[in-house]
């Protein structure tokens, strides 16, 4: 599956430069977004040849602006950055790139510098870039690399990537898609679509037409499937696609409806419900063999499975003790534990990519909250309340949420929509993620470059 | 000895309070409004949205938040409907379960499940044999009142008689 990716995107990473191992500045993305470090993103320096190929190619008049743009966006939204006004930068791009005036920089309180060039070589796209920590006056991060210029959003992503991870220890989420369900119509009638798009919103793409209800999709973590529901002839299904080539496929072959499909963390199973008079139990099946097993066996609602990262674990929810709560298990379905406790009622664990917490849904007091709790329930934090949202997701790094939020109607019935939104694990940071229709149930992929 | 006594009385206050709790979120959802005479403890008795599947043979029946348990008059419009299938043999129906809007998507996708073979064992019990008889659920996903407040829900949870045939 790696080798797909690699070939999907043909990067190739030339050279690392040394590295400064003396930089001053560090990021500190415990504390939220109190003070966002400020940063400069000086556009990325072009040759005229260049950018007249990149003109002639891509339909950008200057490409290295056009990366730089991307790069100072995912900056900006992951709250930690505050990428400083182009209009009060005094270097060129092409001179700042060989060797900064730090003084320069300093002076509009840039504590760090983002510079770099962009070339045409043998009909691929050439970017170098460096990172320089303004204070100490010394170079952080070099690197270069090249690519197809179809590419070149996906290289703003790589390079906000790299800075995030030098100047917070932490990787990135910037080179990510997010697939999610369109929404479109009346809300007693609505039309939902599959639909991907990457992180920051570009290049969203629809996957079905809408012809029949779709529902819940989830990528799966080592490569470019997603599994969802669907009510394909007006049987609700758990169904597998394939992005690259389109092709789809029921999972298993159940009397009934099944739902609330996830992957394993290695990709080799789907984990999901089925329900059969009036129970819902969680089962797997193996894409390889075939082979489905029972997980759960309770006259209650089971549903909502998710993996802890390391598979050993099943954490899910559960009506059996009246309402609906969180539960833990082993991933062969022994020692079930109750983890929620707190008032309300508890839905859709999500397993953080880190295995440390488990993000969740709550109903409390005619109010939705997304919130995480530690994996035995303790540590409970609430990070958002509205009138109607659910379905968290994690970035893959994971710092952040995404999940989706409905707005009340109005006496007539008026004035429903549904949106994606995005938190830090932090609580700070919430931030509406654009989409070309209404928008809900997002899954967040996983690096694609690594 | 003492300590661990009074150690013991404090987690079983605890564990008291958290039971009371639980039966404080049940009610919270219901109540506001039995208004207009259109719902009764949780459940709506309308006629609103109701549409007949022959004379005096309504095509739904409505539940409470989060239940499945059929009232009264959902049990007396399923007899109906078990006689109007007695009387059309040909005649093979789809239970379409539905939930309201204030739960999550899977959870609800389950409960509409359940609502509809909650229907389904009635229509059984009065002689409708199962081949006859296929569950659909919809979860939240086909409200009919798209409004936001305690009736519309109330009309949105439902199961639904459909002709298949």
């Amino acid at each position: 599956m790696k080798v797909m990716i690699k070939n999907f995107f043909i990067l190739l990473i030339i050279s690392i430069l040394p590295i400064n191992a003396f930089a001053l500045i560090e990021v500190d993305i415990t504390r939220g977004n109190l003070n966002p470090l400020p940063l400069a993103v000086s556009p990325l320096s072009i040759d005229n040849k260049s950018k007249k190929s990149f003109e002639k190619i891509l339909k950008k008049e200057n490409i290295g602006i056009e990366i730089s743009i991307i790069v100072e966006n995912n900056l900006r939204t992951s709250g930690l950055f505050n990428p400083l006004s182009k209009d009060a930068f005094l270097q060129a791009p092409d001179i700042a790139n060989l060797k900064p005036r730090f003084e320069d920089w300093n002076l509009i309180k840039a504590q760090a510098l983002i510079t770099g060039k962009v070339t045409y070589v043998n009909e691929k796209l050439r970017v170098e870039f460096r990172l320089w920590d303004i204070l100490a006056g010394k170079e952080m991060m070099a690197l270069a690399f090249t690519t197809v210029p179809d590419n070149w959003r996906r290289v703003g992503h790589i390079i906000s990537d790299k800075v995030y991870e030098r100047l917070t220890g932490e990787k990135g989420y910037f080179d990510t898609r997010i697939i999610y369900v369109s929404e479109e119509g009346p809300k007693v009638q609505r039309v939902k679509k599959l639909a991907i798009m990457d992180q920051d919103g570009a290049n969203n793409k629809f996957l079905t037409l809408g012809n029949e209800l779709v529902l819940t999709p989830r990528f799966n973590p080592t490569s470019q499937m997603v599994t969802y529901l669907s009510y394909f002839k007006n049987l609700p299904r758990v169904y597998l696609l394939d992005i690259e080539t389109g092709t789809q496929e029921v999972v298993g072959d159940f009397p009934g409806m099944t739902f609330a499909p996830r992957f394993s963390p290695n990709g080799k199973k789907i984990i999901m419900s089925f329900a059969k008079d009036g129970k819902s139990d969680i089962y797997t099946m193996d894409l390889e063999n075939r082979i489905v097993e029972r997980i759960t066996n309770h006259p209650s609602i089971d549903t909502s499975p998710s993996y802890s990262p390391n598979g050993n674990f099943i954490a899910f929810n559960s009506d059996r003790s009246g309402y609906q709560q969180i539960y833990t298990m082993r991933s062969d379905g022994g020692n079930v534990k109750r983890i929620s406790f707190g008032n309300g009622i508890y839905g859709t664990p999500v397993w953080s990519p880190r295995g440390d917490l488990i993000a969740f849904t709550k109903l409390h007091k005619g109010k939705f909250y997304i919130g995480v709790m530690r994996t035995d329930g303790s540590g409970e934090r609430l990070l958002t309340e509205n009138y109607y949202q659910e379905a968290p997701s994690w970035s893959p790094n994971g710092r952040v949420l995404i999940f989706y939020r409905e707005t009340k109607t109005n006496a007539k019935g008026e004035g429903f929509s549904a949106k994606l939104w995005s938190i830090d694990l932090t609580g700070y940071n919430e931030r509406l993620v654009e989409t070309p229709t209404d928008a809900s149930d997002p899954s967040w992929s996983s690096l694609l470059s690594n | 000895m003492i300590l661990s006594k009074i150690f013991k009385n404090t987690l079983l206050i605890l564990a008291a309070c958290l039971v009371l709790t639980a039966c404080a979120t049940k009610k919270e959802v219901a109540t506001t409004a039995d208004i207009q005479g259109q719902m009764q403890s949780d459940v709506y008795t309308g006629t609103d949205s109701v549409e007949y599947l022959a004379d005096g043979v309504p095509d739904r029946v409505f539940f409470a938040t989060n239940e499945s348990i059929l009232t009264t008059a959902s049990r007396e419009t399923l007899r109906s409907q078990a006689a109007w299938l007695r009387k059309n043999s040909s005649i093979n129906v789809v239970l379409e379960g539905h939930a309201d809007e204030r739960g999550t998507r899977e959870y609800n996708l389950a409960l509409g499940e359940r609502r509809a073979n909650s229907a389904k064992d009635y229509l059984m019990t009065y002689g409708i044999s199962s081949d006859r008889i296929s569950v659909l659920s919809y979860g939240k996903e086909r409200p009919v009142d798209a409004g936001s407040n305690p009736l519309a829900w109330s009309k949105n949870r439902r199961s639904v008689t459909v002709k298949a045939n």
